[in-house]
C-alpha cells in the first residue's frame, strides 16, 4: 500500500500490479450485445411513440401538440410498467434502450418514490420523486436559460 | 399510421446505443442518472446550435422520445420566448415548453407510487 | 507490568486455551437462497422476502430474531445463562441487530464488520468465553437483498443493468450459540484482520476491493500459527465472489502461500450460476448461513476436521463512494475444529 509501513509479512504485490491483475480478471461487459439490445428496445419504444404521434395527428391534433401528448402517454406507460414491477426486467435486458427514452425518465421518478413509500407520503414518496428527476430538471432548465440568455445577448 | 416509423426506429435505437456505450465504456460511477442528465443537457445544447431540429424533422419520435428530445424542447422554447418577450423569455421559455412533460411526470409518478408497492 | 498467560501468537492471532464449543447453529433464508445448491442445508426458508412484515427492514430484523431464537432453543441453554448477544448487519446504525436485541433481551454488543461481521463476532464471542467473561454467547448476523439495494445502490424497481462483477446480497440470517462446555465443533483460534486498501473504487467490484485484505489475513494467520493451507480441509472466504477469490488466490500465490481446491468462497457456493447472480452472493448472511448449515454439518459429521472461515468486509459507505474514495477491505479469520 502506498505510504504505509505495515508490519510484515506483507502481500507481495504493489497497488499498480494489483490494479492490472484486477483489470485482467474482472469480466468486461459484452458491449456489442448490450448495444444491440439497447438499439432494439430503444428503437421499438421510439417507433411506438411515432405510431402514437401519427394516430393523434390523424385524430386532428397539431403536430407539436401530438408530440407533446405522445410524450405524456409514454410517461404514463413508463410509470405503470414500473409500478407493475416489469420495467426493471426490461431494463436488465435493454440497458440504455430503456433508460434513454422518456419512459426511462418516468421509471427513475417512480422507482425511488415506490421504494421509499414506507417512509411516508411527504418525505418518502414526495421527496424521493425527484431523486433522479431533480438533476435532470436542474440541468435541463439551467441549460435552456443559459441558451436563452446567450441568444438574447447575440441578437438584441 | 406507420408513417416515419423506420427513421424513428433507427434514429431512436442509435441514440440509445450512444447511451449504452457511455454506460459500458466509462467509469463505473456513470449511473443511469448521469446518463439522463447528459442526454437532456446534450439535447438542449445541440438544439441551441440548430443541429437537433433537423433530426426531429427527419426521425420524428426517434429524436423527440429520447431524453435529448426533452432537452431540445426546453432550449427551443427558451429561444422562441426570447424572441417574444426579450430577456424574461430566457427564464420562462424552457419551463413553459417542458410544462406538460414535467406535470405529467409528477402527476402520473405520484399516482403510480401511491397505488403500487415495490416488488424487490 | 508483566502480563502472564498471553494467548496472543505472532502478529494478529489468538489461540484459545479452552476452545469454546459451538452448541447449535440456525439459519433462515429467503426463497432465492432456498432454491440454490445449498437449499437443503438451511433450517428455515421463507416463501418471500417480506414474510408478511410491513417493510423489508422489519422483515430482516425478524429474520435475525428467528435465527437467534432457533439457535438458543436448539442449544437448550436457559435464557438467564446466556451472557452476551453479539450481532450486526449491513444497515445504517445496524438497526436489524438493534431491534432483534430489543426483542431478545440479552446484554447486547452491536458489531459492524460489513460482510465480515459473522467471523468477527465468532472471534469476539470466543474471546469472551475463553477469557472467562461469559458462559454462553449468542452470535448472529443478517442481511437482506432489498434493504441493501436501497441503501447502497438503487431502488429495486429501477431499470439499470448490473455489472458482471457485481454480487447479489443474500437475504438471510445465521446464528450460533457458543459455550464454555458441551459437545460440538470448537473454535480453536482467531486472527483479527487489518484494514487494507489497494485503491479499488468500483462499488460494483467488491470482490476486488476485499481480496487483498483477505489474502493478508490468511498470510498472517499461516505465519502466526506456522501452518499451511494443507492443514485445513476447507478455507472458506465470506463473499469474495468469482472475481475476488481468483484475485485472492493469485495474490497469495505471489506472497508464497499456495492454495488449492480447499480454498472456496461462500458467495460462490450459495447460488447457482443459473440464478443470474453474476459474481455470486454477498452480505453478512452469506458467510453466516453457509457456515451455520453446510459447513457445520460437515464438521459435525467429521467430514471436515479443521476449517478456516475468513469473513470478508468492504468498509465503505454510499457517501464515501459518492465522494470518490476507494473501498477499504478487511478479513477476519476463525479456526473451527471438529
Amino acid at each position: 500500500m502506498p505510504g504505509q509501513n505495515l508490519r510484515p509479512p506483507n502481500l507481495n504485490i504493489t497497488p499498480q500490479e494489483y490494479h492490472n491483475l484486477t483489470m485482467s480478471m474482472t469480466p468486461k461487459p459484452n458491449v456489442i450485445r448490450n448495444s444491440w439490445r439497447a438499439f432494439l428496445v430503444g428503437g421499438l419504444i421510439c417507433a411506438i411513440g411515432q405510431v402514437m404521434i401519427n394516430l393523434l395527428t390523424m385524430a386532428g391534433l397539431e403536430r407539436i401538440e401530438a408530440a407533446t401528448a405522445a410524450t405524456a402517454i409514454l410517461i404514463l406507460l413508463g410509470a405503470l410498467l414500473t409500478g407493475l414491477g416489469v420495467y426493471d426486467e426490461i431494463g436488465k435486458f435493454a440497458g440504455a434502450g430503456s433508460i434513454v427514452p422518456v419512459t426511462g425518465f418516468s421509471n427513475s421518478i417512480v422507482a425511488p418514490a415506490l421504494e421509499f413509500k414506507r417512509e411516508g407520503y411527504v418525505m418518502g414518496v414526495g421527496a424521493r420523486l425527484f431523486t433522479v428527476a431533480g438533476p435532470v430538471l436542474v440541468y435541463g432548465i439551467a441549460t435552456s436559460i443559459a441558451v436563452g440568455i446567450i441568444y438574447y445577448l447575440l441578437h438584441f | 399510421m406507420f408513417q416515419q416509423i423506420i427513421p424513428a426506429f433507427i434514429v431512436g435505437g442509435l441514440i440509445c446505443v450512444i447511451g449504452q456505450l457511455l454506460m459500458d465504456l466509462t467509469k463505473p460511477a456513470f449511473t443511469p442518472a448521469h446518463v439522463l442528465v447528459t442526454f437532456v443537457t446534450g439535447g438542449a445544447i445541440l438544439g441551441a446550435l440548430g443541429l437537433y431540429g433537423p433530426l426531429v424533422k427527419f426521425a420524428g419520435a426517434g429524436a423527440s422520445v429520447p431524453l435529448s428530445g426533452f432537452g431540445y424542447m426546453l432550449s427551443k422554447g427558451a429561444i422562441e420566448a426570447v424572441g417574444k418577450r426579450g430577456l424574461l423569455g430566457a427564464f420562462s421559455g424552457g419551463v413553459e415548453a417542458g410544462a406538460v412533460g414535467i406535470a405529467a411526470a409528477v402527476f402520473f409518478g405520484y399516482l403510480v407510487s401511491i397505488t403500487f408497492n415495490p416488488k424487490g | 507490568m508483566k502480563l502472564m498467560n498471553l494467548k496472543r501468537v505472532g502478529n494478529q492471532t489468538v489461540v484459545f486455551e479452552n476452545p469454546p464449543v459451538i452448541l447449535s447453529s440456525y439459519s433462515v433464508v429467503g426463497p432465492k437462497e432456498g432454491q440454490g445448491p445449498l437449499g437443503k442445508t438451511f433450517s428455515k426458508i421463507w416463501q418471500d422476502n417480506t414474510n408478511g412484515n410491513k417493510s423489508w427492514e422489519v422483515a430482516e430484523s425478524k429474520m435475525l430474531e428467528e435465527a437467534m431464537q432457533g439457535a438458543v432453543s436448539q442449544a437448550k441453554v436457559k435464557a438467564d445463562e446466556l451472557d452476551f448477544m453479539l450481532a450486526g448487519d449491513l444497515l445504517n446504525q445496524i438497526i436489524s441487530a438493534n431491534f432483534a436485541a430489543r426483542t431478545l433481551g440479552f446484554p447486547f454488543i452491536g458489531i459492524y464488520g460489513a460482510c465480515s461481521t459473522m467471523a468477527l463476532s465468532m472471534a469476539m464471542g470466543s474471546m469472551l468465553i475463553d477469557g472467562q467473561f461469559a458462559r454462553n454467547v449468542l452470535v448472529g448476523v443478517s442481511s437482506h437483498h432489498d434493504t441493501a439495494e436501497r441503501q447502497y445502490r438503487s431502488p429495486t424497481e429501477q431499470g439499470s443493468q448490473r455489472a458482471m462483477s457485481a454480487q447479489w446480497t443474500v437475504t438471510g440470517a445465521g446464528s450460533l450459540v457458543l459455550a464454555q462446555t458441551g459437545v460440538g465443533p470448537r473454535i480453536t483460534a482467531a486472527t483479527i484482520g487489518r484494514v487494507l486498501d489497494y485503491g479499488e473504487k468500483n462499488v460494483n467490484n467488491m470482490g476486488a476491493a476485499m481480496a487483498p485484505a483477505v489474502a493478508d489475513t490468511i498470510l498472517n494467520h499461516m505465519k502466526d500459527l506456522n501452518r499451511t493451507p494443507g492443514d485445513y480441509d476447507l478455507i472458506a472466504s465470506g463473499d469474495l465472489g468469482q472475481v475476488g477469490i481468483q484475485l485472492a488466490k493469485e495474490v497469495l500465490k505471489r506472497s508464497g502461500v499456495e492454495t488449492a481446491n480447499q480454498f472456496q468462497d461462500c458467495g460462490v457456493m450459495i447460488y447457482d450460476p443459473s440464478q443470474d447472480v453474476h459474481a455470486g452472493g454477498s452480505g453478512c448472511a452469506c458467510s453466516s448461513v453457509v457456515f451455520a448449515g453446510e459447513i457445520m454439518q460437515k464438521l459435525i459429521s467429521k467430514q471436515y476436521q479443521r476449517v478456516l472461515l475468513v469473513g470478508s468486509g468492504a468498509l465503505h459507505s454510499p457517501t464515501s463512494a459518492l465522494q470518490g474514495e476507494s473501498i477499504p477491505g478487511v478479513g477476519h479469520a476463525v479456526v473451527i475444529e471438529a
